[in-house]
């Protein structure tokens, strides 16, 4: 009976924590949001809130929203995806106006970093929702992140277009994910033991490159440039979030959304789907298992490498060793904490992202919560979700496993 | 549609799975094969459906030879597939299973999901199957679950039918409405090949019965044989399905079970408030179509299955909330119906087999450190007195037949002091020499006074070795009775019915 | 306990995945061995000939004079690993027989935290379960075993034999936490372990930014050094007493597996947990006792690298030893006499790479990549075959075909 009940109870704790440690103890002083920037087109004013105030009227709410998903779940339904959305922003307005009590939070600039932290994440757990789905676990994300990192720059630099990095990208993540097809499906070999491994190999080829081979003219391709949407982009807050960004941000709109649909809603994906939750079903209506797997995980590895040209094309400018730094895992994490869903994974990546981005902000700010623990938080949410603390996580049947005729 | 295969012959390496193997099947008709576990009856089938390219011969279809590089070629041909284990994505809906593979769309590869329910509607009511097109698959009983497969089949405008061991999961009742539906099929023209090795069903339902053993043709004969001579015809010789027994001595009640309860994940109820006894020195058998809950039984009183409520009690000791470790150690012997599963580890050796239970205690033990040389000299021992045939106790339990698996698990299970021994399938998947050793051992046991407690599906086994019948049906006891029970009632209890 | 279980065709689908890569792991003959580092080093000197600048000028025109080309490469390949053998077994170059010999000492060095942890993916390999979290392991032993290092007085001798222990304990604790939730939840131990090593560095990170771990004074993440009692006693030049500790590991390691009962149950619970649970056999407790040991051994990796080598803590202390180690677990077969050699071998690599940066100007990355490639090419062993022509084992060849023909029966 306690476990139907399990969203409920942890939504409930939640509140009460921001209610009581927030609220009742909080601190006093007031929590400014900058929400315009100076572009806007038209200036909403500075949001001033005193945040002990806030924070009990929002873990009022909170508690609200537990007691109704609660009440959701008595009737034998299911906690909706929406209220689990709500209540999560919620909850980390609550806790910001906690953080930046007596200091000013830009907003703006707070959700933009976050995008743009998160864009490698959502790339790399499309891929991986894409690979998994199809039933080949994916644990070289992080290399498909890097060798398009590394290829997009190179490319980009050589032959001077920008655009040809960013297919180099693809082309560069599809080839990692090549060797983990070739290996998987066509040598059976153990898929996390092959992930691990050209995760390995992928920081060794690009690290030994860079320091062996590439100078100031192949490593400079510099950055793409920011597209700007006419009138759009001048909204307050959600302007310069969607509408002033580069090609990349904008493709990442796009895959989503596509993958998404094809996923769930075209015959390539349902037989896709249908080879990763049972693979022999599949092959005896006549699908190629070894094909469609092929198929997936190429496909999947060159969306994580058109991430992975972020790291240069779309921030920094150039590649440098182990430029990925671990983000490879965390789009896992992501994949994972998103439920193998291409939108669920999309928004725990962004969440992840934001999380990254608070840590260094309130690090500005100067806030009670040491970075550390924000830039845990994917880490340890990944964490209760596979060990079924909060509702157990269920990924294709069949991934990991590899088809043997017969 | 005609189907003629032609000299079939598929080899696995060195042995032959099927050797020259020529069937026709009219148009219209109802063919059985009929063969014992393991004699080549599905490694024939998946050469007609493309899962398996045949080394010689040739499959035709209405007189013209067929090749097929996969099920997709086969199923174009007129061929469909209902599978021993349904090949269905348990996360997809009834629709979606159907129409996979050949899947209706709007253009551009978007699926066109209406058109699918429809023809899933259309087929379900031709047959009344009243199948929901938006069900989910793993929210259905396996009964439905075979009817989707048919669907699935018959979408496809299959000319030629294969059941594969259709059977093994159904109720009697089940089991009747299937053999009516093929009938309705055979009626509508479509070939039926029907594989078992049941007997009983193969002469209620066929029109022509092609018996294969090792690989080989050996014979066909009409319905109208007795199961005697289709025995014999299986088997190679003439078969005594009697097991030779004393009448039972029966002394006081060891293990008692009060209502016993259990759900699975799912929240199914998987054990109904049980009640049973079982005496020293008597062989209860538990009879019920498979998935009646003979398994989490036998794995509830072993201390396999968690969340119980109710009683078990062995000898008047309790043991519900115990480990398996402390319900074997009580005296309990064990035989799990997946052998090649729960019952050996394959790359062990037979003699890490052997004391698999025991590693860690007298005479196998000295503190930390394992004595190989006795762990050596009792499987050596062992080996003889069950009659291993090895290479040697070196040998990788994987590498043996599956009687000598079960003959190996006998002998750790039996080689306890016992107060309880429980058997579960002890001899699905045997050939005829190891169930008749396997039998003479289970009743060596009931004489020596130990309890015990066997679950089958095979209605004969049960017949041949209980002396007492419980029968099981949706997790409940339905009734205990005699082994002289006539078969017409024990077949109505397996569907529930008490009258 | 109800609560917890997975469904079981949940357990049964991964109990024929893991003995499925538990008896990969531990089949495979050293031809096959030899045959892949062989063929790593190859690419790896490609890599290095298609790098250096001689040879790209000298490729220009190498249909005129091809000579100038093969010489070119022969010399940057020669060159590279003449400096790795230089570094990593033998310096014809030194002074004296000490000399000369002490890149042996200096490969034993960088092997003994590689066979330690080499061990700890083993230990748990051999029970069926996957220990990618060797990172975040040796972070928890290595902070312990340096906190016992400088925050504890204790007489010489005694000093590092606690923080040794200390070390073991921390790490295995922290790996128990894997094999609890694991147990208790059923989650898959990749991902836990995978996540454990981000929480351990993050946390690490913290607590050297906090009065716990932070070097008094300094407001770098940088911890006190280790007292000098607590350190591992040199044998010869930097080869200290840990590579002792790392011996007596393997060899306890291999009375485990070859002569213990404990040993047994986990190779059984490794090869089939369904007939080790029918069996009696508490497979719960067994993947906690693994992943215990197998941080056990982890923690000998990281109090080699705080006690042995590096003396103050640094968020990069466990370095890529966490990942080098299923390298090395995977190159020896996951027994410990394997791992032994698999781990001086990568040892050897790591000691060499430095001289070939210095000398020969090849980045160290090298390593990493003729690392992976050889791990690649022993998982595909069908592969390695075809490049250099080996027969098929026939007995794997039929034990494969006579499983499916049980299958299908």
């Amino acid at each position: 009976m306690i476990r139907a009940y399990r969203t409920p109870i942890v939504l409930g704790v939640i509140a009460l924590l921001v209610l009581v440690l927030f609220g009742l103890i909080g601190s006093d002083g007031d929590s400014t949001f900058r929400i315009s920037t100076s572009g806007d087109f038209f200036t909403v004013p500075d949001l001033v809130l005193p945040s002990r105030g806030t924070a009990l009227v929002l873990g009022v709410v909170l508690l609200v929203l537990a007691a109704g998903a609660a009440l959701l779940v008595r009737r034998g339904r299911r906690v909706p995806v929406w209220l689990l959305a709500v209540f999560g922003v919620l909850a980390v307005l609550g806790t910001l106006s906690w953080a930046i009590a007596g200091g000013t939070l830009p907003m703006t600039q707070l959700l933009q970093g976050s995008l743009a932290l998160a864009v490698p994440l959502v790339f790399g757990a499309l891929g991986g929702v894409l690979s998994e789905r199809v039933g080949v676990v994916n644990i070289a994300i992080e290399g498909q992140l890097l060798a398009g990192a590394f290829s997009s720059a190179v490319v980009a630099s050589l032959t001077g277009n920008l655009y040809l990095g960013l297919v180099a990208a693809a082309v560069a993540g599809a080839l990692v994910s090549l060797v983990l097809a070739v290996f998987a499906i066509t040598y059976i070999v153990d898929q996390v033991i092959v992930g691990v491994v050209l995760n390995v190999l992928v920081v060794g080829l690009t690290s030994f490159l860079h320091s062996a081979v590439l100078d100031s003219a192949s490593n400079s391709p510099g950055r793409l440039p920011q597209i700007e949407i006419p009138l759009l982009a001048q909204i307050p807050l959600l302007g310069p979030l969607l509408f002033e960004q580069t090609l990349i941000i904008y493709l990442m709109f796009i895959a989503v959304a596509i993958v998404t649909f094809a996923l769930f809603r075209t015959r390539w994906g349902l037989r896709l789907r249908a080879v990763g939750e049972h693979p022999q079903a599949a092959d005896t209506v006549g699908i190629n298992v070894a094909r469609t797997r092929f198929m997936g995980v190429t496909l999947g590895g060159a969306l994580a490498g058109l991430g992975g040209a972020f790291f240069t094309l779309g921030s920094v400018g150039a590649f440098s060793q182990e430029m990925t730094a671990g983000q490879g895992y965390i789009a896992l994490a992501a994949l994972i904490f998103g439920r193998w869903n291409p939108v669920l994974a999309t928004l725990a990546a962004l969440l992840f992202g934001f999380a990254r981005n608070l840590a260094s902000v309130l690090g500005i700010v100067g806030s009670p919560v040491p970075s550390q623990f924000l830039l845990m938080l994917p880490y340890v949410v990944t964490l209760i979700a596979v060990a079924g603390l909060a509702g157990k996580v269920r990924g294709p049947a069949a991934a990991g496993t590899p088809y043997i005729k017969g | 549609m005609q189907l003629e295969l032609r000299g079939i012959t598929k080899r696995f390496g060195a042995f032959t799975a099927n050797d020259a193997i020529d069937i026709v099947v009219e148009p219209g008709q109802i063919h059985a094969l009929l063969g014992e576990n393991g004699a080549g009856k599905s490694t024939l089938m998946n050469v007609l459906y493309g899962l398996y390219q045949a080394e010689e011969g040739s499959i035709l279809l209405d007189g013209i030879e067929q090749r097929f590089s996969g099920p997709g070629d086969a199923m174009r041909a007129g061929i469909g597939m209902v599978h021993q284990h349904f090949m269905l994505v348990p996360v997809f809906t009834v629709a979606e299973n159907v129409m996979l593979g050949h899947e209706p769309t709007k253009g551009a590869g978007v699926l066109d999901l209406e058109t699918a329910r429809q023809r899933v509607r259309e087929i379900s009511a031709r047959f009344g199957f009243g199948l929901d097109p938006d069900a989910r698959i793993e929210d259905l009983p396996v009964g439905v679950q075979q009817r989707v497969e048919i669907v699935k089949a018959l979408s496809r405008d299959a000319k030629v039918l294969v059941f594969d061991e259709p059977t093994a999961v159904l109720t009697p009742q089940e089991t009747d409405e299937l053999i009516g539906i093929m009938r309705q099929l055979k009626e509508a023209g479509t070939s039926i090949v029907f594989i078992s090795h049941k007997l009983r069903e193969v002469r209620a339902i066929a029109d022509v019965i092609t018996v294969i053993r090792r690989g080989k043709v050996v014979g066909s004969a009409e319905p109208t044989a007795s199961s005697q001579e289709l025995a014999a015809l299986m088997v190679g010789r003439a078969v005594e399905l009697t097991v030779h027994k004393q009448p039972a001595a029966p002394g006081d009640v060891a293990l008692s079970i009060r209502g016993l309860s259990a759900r699975n994940a799912q929240g199914t109820v998987t054990l109904d408030d049980v009640d049973l006894d079982i005496r020293r020195g008597e062989i209860l058998a538990v009879a019920g179509v498979q998935g009646n809950g003979q398994t989490e039984l036998a794995n509830a009183i072993i201390g396999l299955l968690g969340g119980l409520e109710g009683s078990i009690s062995l000898e008047g000791r309790e043991l519900i909330g115990r480990t398996v470790k402390q319900v074997l150690d009580a005296g309990v012997g064990f035989v799990p119906e997946d052998r090649s599963h729960d019952g050996i580890v394959k790359e062990f050796t037979i003699a890490e087999n052997l004391i698999l239970d025991r590693s860690d205690r007298d005479p196998f033990a000295n503190g930390l450190s394992l004595k190989l040389g006795t762990v050596r000299s009792f499987a050596e021992e062992k080996s003889r007195e069950y009659d291993v045939r090895s290479q040697g106790v070196d040998t990788k339990v994987g590498r043996l037949s599956g009687g000598n698996q079960q003959k190996v698990v006998l002998a750790r299970e039996l080689s306890r002091p016992l107060k309880l021994f429980i058997a579960s399938q002890p001899t699905r998947g045997l050939d005829v020499g190891s169930i008749q050793f396997v039998h003479e051992q289970i009743v060596a046991t009931r004489d020596a006074g130990v309890p015990v407690l066997i679950v089958s599906t095979e209605l004969d086994e049960v017949v041949a070795l209980a002396d007492r019948i419980a029968v099981m049906y949706q997790g409940r006891i339905v009734d205990v009775v005699a082994p002289d029970t006539s078969r017409e009632r024990l077949g109505s209890l397996m569907a529930g019915v008490v009258a | 306990m109800s609560a917890v279980v997975p469904p079981v065709e949940e357990r049964d689908r991964r109990d024929g995945r893991v003995s499925a890569v538990v008896r990969e792991i531990m089949s495979g003959s050293i031809v096959l061995s030899l045959a892949a580092i062989l063929l790593s080093f190859v690419i790896g000197g490609i890599l290095i000939a298609a790098s250096d600048e001689d040879v790209q000028e000298t490729s220009g025109y190498f249909f005129a004079r091809p000579g100038d080309m093969l010489g070119a490469i022969a010399e940057a390949v020669g060159g590279a690993y003449g400096a790795l053998l230089r570094g990593a077994v033998f310096n014809p170059r030194g002074d004296s027989l000490g000399e000369m010999l002490g890149p042996i000492s200096e490969t034993l060095v960088y092997a003994t935290p590689l066979v330690a942890a080499g061990l700890g993916v083993a230990v748990a390999f051999r029970a069926g379960l996957f220990n990618i979290g060797g990172t975040g392991q040796i972070v928890a032993g290595a902070a312990f075993a340096g906190w016992v290092g400088f925050a504890v007085d204790l007489p010489p001798v005694l000093h590092v034999v606690v923080a040794l222990i200390a070390g073991i304990v921390g790490a295995a604790f922290w790996a128990g936490i894997v094999g609890i939730l694991k147990a208790r939840t059923g989650a898959h131990e990749v991902i836990l372990t995978i996540m454990l090593n981000y929480i351990a560095l993050r946390l690490f990170d913290y607590l050297l930014t906090t009065p716990v771990l932070q070097q008094p004074g300094t407001v770098n993440p940088i911890s006190p050094p280790v007292s000098v009692d607590a350190m591992f006693p040199s044998i010869v030049g930097r080869l200290h007493w840990g590579f002792v500790a790392m011996l007596l590991a393997v060899v306890a390691i291999w009375w485990l597996f070859a002569k213990s009962n404990l040993g047994f149950k986990i190779r059984a619970v490794g090869l089939s947990p369904s007939a080790a649970r029918t069996a009696g056999i508490n497979v719960g407790l067994i993947y906690v006792v693994t992943f215990a040991i197998a941080g056990g051994l982890m923690g000998i990796a990281g109090s080699a690298q705080i006690l042995g080598t590096e003396r103050t803590l640094t968020g990069g202390i466990a370095g890529s030893i966490g990942f080098d180690a299923i390298t090395v677990a995977l190159l020896g077969r996951s027994k410990p006499f394997g791992v032994l050699a698999a781990g001086i071998l990568f040892g050897a690599l790591r000691a060499g790479s430095r001289t070939m940066q210095a000398s020969e100007g090849v980045p160290v990355d090298i390593v990493l990549v003729v690392q992976s490639f050889i791990v690649l090419f022993l998982a595909a062993p069908p592969l390695v075959r075809a490049i250099f022509r080996l027969p098929a084992p026939g007995s794997r060849a039929t034990a494969i075909l006579s499983r499916s023909k049980g299958a299908k029966a």
